[in-house]
Formats: structure tokens, C-alpha cells, sequence
């Protein structure tokens, strides 16, 4: 049963092949195995879930049970669980205990979902590896010496290695798509204000979009349909009817009409993965799709770009870590500024404060200018470049990253190759847009991933894309054999 | 736009980030990386072009009406705080 996807699992609950909590066991058992060899998780529920389980198992034997009563999933560690430690991979949280759930978190609790456990993360989100987590690296289940990617790494791994049948993830500049690439999962951002940011831990909050990493587009439909919609504590959280993601999910893709960037296979992306990706769209064409050209002239921009904005937003977010209302306060503070400088300093790790002191920098008098605003308006150019394609074509696929995942330490050492790792995720946060990854193909033993991006809230036309993609291929159901 | 090492002192203090001599020169260092990678943008003319701060025209801040929403909540958010006594977050000294 720890090989079944959430729709599996669903199905299963409801015939009584097993029960939630017999489910559940069995993953905490798996967990308790494999955890310590991938550190995926940071804090395993195991109590609570038992007996979410269990109330999940007597609301079905009382007939009120939905798609989601009683099934198992994991939620990154940047958001809020209530009685439960949410550490954002940080010293400066590692004590942190919210008052409150996060809407993502109470729409999957009010659904009847058991939570196994909170995952591991890059600190705060910030990197691309998830080497940054202060409570130590995650591994890549396809081979524990490579990095999982990053941000959602302890959920991609996770997924992978079977520790739990799907996760929540975040994206800012590619933190879901990236380690679904890696990890040979289905991710998917979706469109910026789709699902609520509400007690998300905030990295940058033009950006910064919660979304899942699953076995299958189908299970990936079945959490959107619980986590989307209009919260009235996002005043971000846009105000639009959400339709049924599984509704239209096995409709014909005939006439399809796929925009390919230049720019996206061009100098720089692995040949091997390139062979794949040709492949993977080939099959699309198989299907009665066209495949088209196209050009995202500023698409090189945008790594840059990022780079101001998202650390001028983490460094403003940021600010609230001051030692006086909750997490890290250092030991003996002489003075209030003290006490300031060195709980942020101690609190923070050196990727957290190097942006920091970026975005500081940028939004410092003198440079905002050059900075910020330029960043902005280079932010639209994406934007309008996307907007061009999209009159042209329904959807746009590429590689999600130019290579397969990395040796853990790498990039550690030189931050802009990191940062350059989101080089084809990056322009969808900044343009908002919806963006899936889902395996296609492999290298060397390795997963590769294809990433989709659509038109603002198309997540249904994604899902149907992905879906049919992994009706005739099977890379989706490989997996790493932990 | 290079970075020098005071500005790094300056930077450090508006964020309030105590950085030790080994991490300034870290921080330096990378910071000047960073921004020569920044610096791309500057070839473009962005003569005209509107700053877009939103990434989508729909997820535009709304407002709300002026209403007290929340419960009162402070014994429960006191609880978090390193160091708190009757009803207050306690700091050092401030005023002699």
C-alpha cells in the first residue's frame, strides 16, 4: 500500500482495503526506517497522526467520509501547524510554535487528511539544494550523494522514497518544479494568488505561491481541488470560482498548440537532457499537438531580475526576527541593538543574511533606482514576453533545469551558479503564471523533468496535459527503490 | 555598481545584522558577484516601461473594511516571546 498515489489511496479507503490508521502505521513505520539516511522531515507527527487517523476511520464507518478522509501527506516546514513546531529550515524558528494553521493546512484538516510529519527546506526557502536547512542537508533518494533540489527538497524526497504519499510545497523562483525534476515527481505552481498564502512563512510575497509535489497529475488535481480558492486573510488570494481539477483532466489534446522558447534550448542545457525533453515532446505530438518556436526575448534578464526583487521583499519579510516576540533571542544582550544584531546574526544562516544584506543594499537610498525599480521594469518586459507567446500558443514546455540533480556541496561555494540553477523556473514567479514539472525521461539513472507553464489560472489545462502525458508514458511511476 | 567594505558596515547595521570580520569579507565578496550578475539589466532600456510590483492584475491588494477582526489573543502570543512579564515582551534597558 506505500506504493499507491493519493487517488490509489483514496480509492482503497473507500472500498476497506485497509483502514487510515493501518495506512498511517505503516508510514511512520517506513519513516522511522528510512528518515534518518534522507532527513526529510524535520518534526514526524506520529501521535497526532494516529489520531487523526483514527477520528479519519470513525467518521468513515459513519458514513461522512470524502476523497480525502483519512489519507496521508506530509506539509513543508514553512507552514503554520498549530501545537506544532514550524521551523522554516531555521535556528530562528527551531523553538517556534504558531498559534494558528495556516488555510493551506486547515483546508486539508477540514478535508480529513492525517499529517505525517513537517518536511525539511532550504532556510526559509532560500536555495536551490536545500543545503541551507539548519537542521542539515536533504538527500536525493536516486542517489543519497546528490542534492534533492530546493526549496521543497525534504518534500521531494520524501514523495520519492514512498515516507509519504504527496507533500506541500512553496515556489518563489522554482522550489516545487525544480525537486520534482530532481526527484522524479509531478510538481505544480500555481497561478500567483490561486491558493492562500495565509500563515505561509513570507520569503518574498510577490512571489512566493504554495502548490504540491505528488506520484501523478491526478493526485496533484485532487489537492488542488481542496487547497485553492478565495481566503479572506490573503489579501493577495484572488477572488475567482475554482473549478473541478479533475473534471476535464482526461480530455484529448488534439490541436494543442505548445510554444518552445528558443532561449530554453539554447547554450547551456545538458545534450542528454535535451534528447529527453525532444522526445517527451514528440509524444505530445504523437497526441495532435503542434510544436512552435517561440522567443521569450528577456528570459535572460530574469534571473537577475529576481535576484533584486525577491531579496528586497526577504529583507523588508525578514525584519519581524528581532529576538523580542518570538524565536532565537542571543544569550546576554548588552544593549536593545545588541540584542537585535546578534539574534539575527546567530539566528539567521549565511544564504538568509546574504540576501538580506542584498535586498537591503537594493532598497537603500541611492540604488533604489538602479535596483528595484529597474528590476520592476524589466519584471514587466517577462511579463509582456509571456503575454506575446501566449497569443500564439496554449502552453509552453522546456526543460525544468538544465541538468539532472547535482552533487551535494557542488555550488555551495559560488552563489550566483546557484542562483543560476532557476534559470528556466525563475520568469514564470516573476510573471505569475502556472508551472508544472512532471518526469520525462531519464539520464544516467536519473530523473529529468519537462516543465509546462500556462496562462494565468489554466491549472486545469496543465493538469489535463500532464495527465494525458502520463497515460501513454510510465516515467512517472518509476521510482527509486529505497 | 561595486560594494566596498564600508558599505558593508553600513548595509550590516540598517539590517540590523551583527557580521563578524571573517563574514564581512564573505559577504563582500559574494555580495560583489551577485551584483555584477545584477548589472545584466542595466544594458536594457527601460526608458517608458511601466515598474510592475504585481505579478498579475487579479491578485492586486484589496481592501477590507475597517473592522476588528482578530480575537484577542495575547497571553497565547506573550507565551512565544524569549522573555516576557505581566503582559509585556521585556527588553534591556532603553532609557537611562
Amino acid at each position: 500500500m506505500l506504493n499507491q498515489g493519493l487517488t490509489e489511496i483514496s480509492r482503497a479507503l473507500t472500498r476497506g482495503d485497509y483502514t487510515s490508521a493501518e495506512l498511517t502505521a505503516a508510514y511512520l513505520e517506513r519513516i522511522e526506517q528510512h528518515n534518518s539516511g534522507l532527513n526529510a522531515y524535520i518534526t514526524i507527527t506520529g501521535e497526532q497522526a494516529l489520531s487523526q487517523a483514527n477520528a479519519a476511520d470513525a467518521l468513515r464507518a459513519s458514513g461522512n467520509a470524502g476523497p480525502f478522509t483519512g489519507v496521508p501527506l506530509a506539509h513543508k516546514d514553512i507552514f503554520c501547524t498549530t501545537g506544532i513546531r514550524t521551523s522554516c529550515g531555521s535556528r530562528m524558528l527551531d523553538n517556534f510554535i504558531a498559534p494558528y494553521n495556516a488555510t493551506v493546512v486547515e483546508k486539508f484538516n477540514q478535508a480529513g487528511a492525517v499529517m505525517l510529519g513537517k518536511t525539511n527546506m532550504d532556510e526559509f526557502a532560500m536555495g536551490s539544494s536545500n543545503e541551507t536547512s539548519w537542521y542539515g542537508p536533504v538527500r536525493n533518494p536516486w542517489n543519497r550523494e546528490l542534492v534533492p533540489g530546493g526549496s521543497s527538497g525534504g518534500s521531494a524526497a520524501a514523495v520519492a522514497a514512498h515516507l509519504c504519499p504527496a507533500a506541500t510545497a512553496t515556489d518563489t523562483g522554482g522550489s516545487i518544479r525544480q525537486p520534482a525534476s530532481f526527484c522524479g515527481l509531478t510538481g505544480i505552481k500555481p497561478t500567483y494568488g490561486r491558493v492562500s498564502r495565509w500563515g505561509m512563512i513570507a520569503f518574498a510575497s510577490s512571489l512566493d505561491q504554495a502548490g504540491v509535489l505528488t506520484r501523478s497529475a491526478e493526485d496533484a488535481a485532487l489537492m488542488m481541488n481542496v487547497m485553492s480558492g478565495f481566503d479572506p486573510k490573503d489579501s493577495t488570494s484572488v477572488e475567482l470560482p475554482v473549478p473541478d481539477y479533475l473534471a476535464d483532466i482526461d480530455k484529448p489534446l488534439q490541436g494543442l498548440r505548445i510554444g518552445l522558447p528558443s532561449q530554453h534550448f539554447a547554450e547551456g542545457l545538458g545534450k542528454d537532457v535535451e534528447l529527453q525533453i525532444r522526445a517527451a515532446l514528440a509524444e505530445f505530438e504523437k497526441m495532435g499537438a503542434t510544436l512552435k518556436e517561440i522567443s521569450l526575448d528577456n528570459s535572460h534578464l530574469s534571473v537577475s531580475a529576481y535576484y533584486v526583487i525577491a531579496p528586497a521583499e526577504a529583507s523588508a519579510n525578514l525584519s519581524r526576527y528581532d529576538g523580542v516576540r518570538y524565536g532565537y533571542r542571543c544569550n546576554n544582550p548588552v544593549d536593545l541593538e545588541d540584542l537585535y544584531k546578534r539574534s539575527r546574526a546567530e539566528g539567521f544562516g549565511a544564504e538568509v543574511k546574504r540576501r538580506i544584506m542584498v535586498g537591503t543594499y537594493a532598497l537603500s537610498a541611492g540604488y533604489y533606482d538602479a535596483y528595484y525599480k529597474k528590476a520592476q521594469q524589466i519584471r514587466r518586459l517577462i511579463k509582456e514576453d509571456f503575454m506575446r507567446a501566449f497569443a500564439e500558443v496554449d502552453v509552453i514546455m522546456g526543460p525544468t533545469s538544465p541538468h539532472t540533480a547535482f552533487a551535494l556541496g557542488s555550488k555551495t561555494k559560488d552563489p550566483v551558479k546557484m542562483y543560476l540553477e532557476d534559470i528556466y523556473t525563475i520568469a514564470v514567479n516573476l510573471a505569475g503564471l502556472p508551472g508544472m514539472s512532471i518526469p520525462a525521461g531519464m539520464v544516467d539513472g536519473l530523473p529529468v523533468g519537462l516543465q509546462i507553464v500556462g496562462r494565468d489560472f489554466d491549472e486545469t489545462r496543465l493538469l489535463n496535459i500532464a495527465h494525458r502525458f502520463q497515460q501513454a508514458t510510465d516515467w512517472h511511476t518509476r521510482t527509486p527503490g529505497v | 555598481m561595486a560594494i566596498s567594505q564600508k558599505d558593508i558596515e553600513t548595509v550590516a547595521h540598517l539590517a540590523r545584522l551583527h557580521l563578524s570580520e571573517n563574514e564581512e569579507q564573505e559577504v563582500l565578496g559574494s555580495i560583489n558577484s551577485i551584483l555584477a550578475m545584477i548589472d545584466q539589466m542595466q544594458a536594457v532600456d527601460t526608458t517608458n516601461v511601466e515598474p510592475l510590483a504585481h505579478a498579475n492584475d487579479a491578485a492586486r491588494q484589496r481592501l477590507r473594511e475597517d473592522v476588528v477582526t482578530e480575537t484577542n489573543q495575547r497571553d497565547n502570543l506573550l507565551k512565544l516571546a524569549p522573555s516576557a512579564e505581566n503582559g509585556l515582551f521585556l527588553v534591556p534597558k532603553v532609557i537611562e
